[in-house]
């Protein structure tokens, strides 16, 4: 009785193993896939990577983008089609254009114009006056 | 004076982001702009609703200035934008072209049966390729296609009365012109 239970307990753990599929009969390329869907944004539920949504969407652009790695495109050319059709906006690294500019360099202008200020106060207290604003 | 002016600038520093903040607080985030405006229609073959082996080509359309409303049985939004599309139909100022969306033929025609038909013709895009090529990301959205085969303009989310008549009646005169 015990052997049998044995088996059975076996047999079924067999079973189980046998329903989880691979995820996939090319494992580079899902994790090539993988890998760039992180790097986009799904435009549905925007503030999820298309890697995490489960939006009808963000599957079918999976499967874009699939079907373009298998018929050998660079990540690079994925990335463009993708550009070409959704925008920068489908980036989660927004591209460093006239359009992006003050978002990357606003934060070094402030940082600059802060800088001067503190300067300025700073060389004022050494010189012993009170600081106050000139302009 | 110089106190004064000291005492302002953080006041219209203050005015300034709240002009910001309030900007953003009407701007909505799920418009985003579309790359494709100004460039061309992307090109497609797709077989008409209801019309078996029949295919439609935005070929076609050359030559002529059209609206492709890319829409869905399953999109409540588009049935808000409905009577919209029918009004306008109706005028016979524009043709006005339909891409039925990741839907099924017969939920499709079940719609145009029970609430009108506005469309010259709709294609079928079962599988949602087409769109992915148009930069569909929700339905309803509308495209006005030029003359030479160029978007001039995408609408995001339903026509709304206003939008019809601010925005593509004007354009639709310029682009006739």
């Amino acid at each position: 009785m015990k052997k049998l239970l044995l088996i059975f307990l076996l047999v079924s753990g067999t079973a189980f193993a046998g329903e989880a599929k691979p995820l996939a009969e090319d494992p580079a390329l899902e994790a090539r896939l993988k890998a760039m869907s992180q790097e986009l944004r799904c435009l549905v539920c925007q503030n999820q990577t298309l890697a995490d949504s489960d939006a009808p969407l963000a599957e079918d652009l999976r499967r874009e983008i699939r079907t373009q790695m298998r018929e050998g495109k660079s990540d690079q050319e994925v990335i463009d089609y993708l550009v070409a059709r959704y925008g920068d906006f489908v980036r989660y690294r927004p591209p460093v254009n006239s359009h992006t500019a003050l978002l990357w360099f606003g934060p070094f202008l402030l940082l600059f114009i802060g800088g001067f200020v503190l300067y300025r106060v700073l060389k004022k207290q050494a010189s012993g006056e009170r600081f106050e604003a000139e302009d | 004076m110089n106190r004064a002016i000291k005492f302002l600038i953080p006041l219209i520093l203050f005015l300034i982001a709240v002009g910001f903040l309030a900007k953003g607080l009407f701007l909505d985030p799920h418009e985003v702009p579309s790359p494709l405006v100004g460039k061309p229609a992307p090109r497609f073959q797709a077989p008409i609703l209801g019309e078996g082996s029949k295919t439609f080509s935005s070929e076609e359309m050359k030559g002529k200035v059209w609206l492709l409303n890319v829409w869905a049985s399953w999109c409540p939004a588009c049935r808000d934008e409905h009577p919209v599309l029918m009004a306008m139909a109706k005028t016979g100022q524009i043709a006005i072209y339909g891409l039925d969306y990741k839907d099924t033929d017969a939920e499709a025609q079940a719609v145009l049966k029970e609430h009108g038909n506005p469309y010259n013709t709709v294609a079928t895009d079962a599988d949602g390729k087409i769109g992915i090529d148009y930069g569909v990301y929700g339905v309803p959205e509308t495209y006005v296609i030029d003359k030479a085969g160029v978007i001039r303009y995408k609408q995001i989310g339903p026509i709304t009365e206003e939008i019809l008549l601010t925005k593509i009646v004007p354009l639709l005169k310029e682009l006739e012109r």
